[in-house]
């Protein structure tokens, strides 16, 4: 198979401003090829548009926006994990040989319909996600025997490392009391354990390895890819303290780059809420099953930003189909040396990890220099 | 008859495949393991609860029915794991479903 390399990235701050999904698409574009003058917009053969908005029609505007006349055009929605989805997608059209570099931009407002998946009446009237992430983190905590408190280390991680990253929804720090004070949603879940919808914007160029290095001095390589989908309803998950998708795709995506979970330098991961991100951790294979929150604890005390140095969905702001792009342009910049305050040390081989609808589908990608 | 007119009823029916006898879930037209069409079952049924939290005054709850069917529940009293439980009152209320059990 050919290598797929990312060759430019753009992306506007998560905020929670009213604007057109057509408009928040073109900003985070245009920040890609202001950055990246040496692009030329004909060499590009497909745009791919992740949303969840129900605008129609999104990449063909968005190519006519910013100029380009693409052969492929389309749209590609899989609720929060659409953004690795697309970029799956896109490393597919390349390295079929149906497209030698293709554009792909997320984006999404904060009131997106993809919040809830109105499908799912298994749930009854507890359709929104603060209900699921409650159950999963009820059954986590009396699994390990994890407290509130313990739990709250990982809201408190991320926001600090989100205080580094300029495009961050969050702003503040917060100490773990402030987390056990913050607006009870559930029993098992307070405001500041949540991510919140926002409206933000990201954008990836993908390219042949030939054109990659013309291109860029410093293209990062897409060298593994894992997708698992175990259902679309939240009560189909045969464990609700671990994600059965996530553990599948992060052994694929593995397996093809020839890599082990150990040589992971540097990661993002989808802590949707709070309890995610351990079990996201040690579903992944980071750690060992009940041992994600001491990891989490570690990391905190040592100021070790390899997991979610961004700030996480917790502390960036979670604008569904920008997501997975964003998260990735963060691995992206932590292999290319360029995070500046959020950098971690000898960051050679970077994995996200994006899932959708109480982890019923993963995606893991690994990316190396 | 299909089980959201019956679950509009304040029915809650199990739907399972006229073929293979699968209990089918969620709901639908036709059986996810041989394509089979469904009929289904009407019952005093008895589930488990897997998991619950609270909201305010009420809580959720996920129970298990047949060791296949999982639904989220409401509670007013106080839930415990394993406990034996049965649909009081079921229904589709805004295009959604709800289920409260006793």
């Amino acid at each position: 198979m050919s290598k797929v390399g990312i060759i430019a990235h753009g992306t506007i701050p998560f905020t929670k401003e009213d604007s057109k999904i057509e408009s928040i698409l073109h900003k985070s574009t245009n920040d890609l090829f202001q950055k990246n003058p040496n692009i030329d917009k004909k060499d590009i053969d497909a745009v791919l548009v992740s949303t969840n908005n129900n605008s129609k029609y999104l990449s063909p505007i968005l190519s006519e926006m910013t100029g380009i006349q693409p052969k492929i055009a389309h749209s590609i929605e899989s609720l929060c994990n659409s953004g690795t989805n697309s970029i799956v997608s896109a490393f597919s059209y390349i390295s079929s040989g149906l497209a030698d570099m293709v554009l792909v931009t997320g984006a999404e407002r904060y009131d997106s319909p993809g919040q809830i998946l109105e499908w799912d009446n298994s749930r009854g009237e507890f359709k929104h996600p603060i209900f699921w992430a409650s159950i999963f983190s009820k059954s986590y905590k009396k699994e390990y025997d994890i407290s509130n408190e313990e739990l709250a280390i990982v809201s408190v991680k991320n926001h600090k490392q989100a205080k580094e990253n300029p495009n961050a929804l969050s702003k503040k720090t917060y100490t773990i009391q402030d987390v056990i004070n913050s607006k009870k949603l559930t029993d098992d879940l307070r405001l500041l354990d949540c991510s919140r919808p926002c409206t933000g914007s990201a954008s990836i160029l993908l390219a042949t390895e030939e054109i990659a290095k013309k291109n860029s001095d410093t293209p990062v390589w897409i060298t593994g890819i894992g997708q698992k989908t175990t259902s679309a309803g939240f009560t189909k998950n045969t464990s609700l303290s671990s994600m059965e998708s996530t553990r599948l795709a992060g052994k694929s995506a593995l397996q093809m780059s020839n890599h082990n979970i150990s040589e992971i330098n540097v990661a993002e991961v989808h802590d949707a809420f709070s309890v995610c991100e351990p079990m996201a951790l040690e579903s992944l294979g980071f750690t060992n099953p009940g041992k994600g929150m001491k990891m989490i604890d570690d990391l905190y005390e040592t100021n070790n930003f390899k997991i979610n140095p961004r700030g996480g969905l917790i502390g960036t702001g979670h604008p569904l189909g920008a997501t997975g792009i964003s998260q990735t342009i963060e691995i992206v910049q932590q292999l290319q040396n360029s995070a500046e305050k959020r950098q971690t040390d000898n960051a050679d081989i970077g994995l996200v990890h994006n899932m959708s609808a109480a982890a019923t589908s993963s995606t893991v990608l690994v990316l190396e220099k | 008859m299909s089980f959201e007119s019956e679950l509009s009823k304040g029915k809650f029916c199990i739907p399972e495949c006229l073929t293979c006898k699968k209990i089918v879930w969620p709901p639908s037209e036709f059986c996810d393991y041989c394509n089979g069409g469904i009929s289904l079952k009407e019952g005093d049924f008895e589930g488990k609860i897997i998991e619950f939290s609270r909201q305010n005054e009420n809580y959720f709850c996920l129970v298990e029915f047949y060791n296949s069917i999982r639904i989220m529940v409401k509670m007013t009293k106080i839930p415990k794991k394993d406990q034996r439980v049965k649909i009081s009152k079921c229904g589709i209320s805004d295009g959604s479903y709800f289920f409260n059990a006793i």
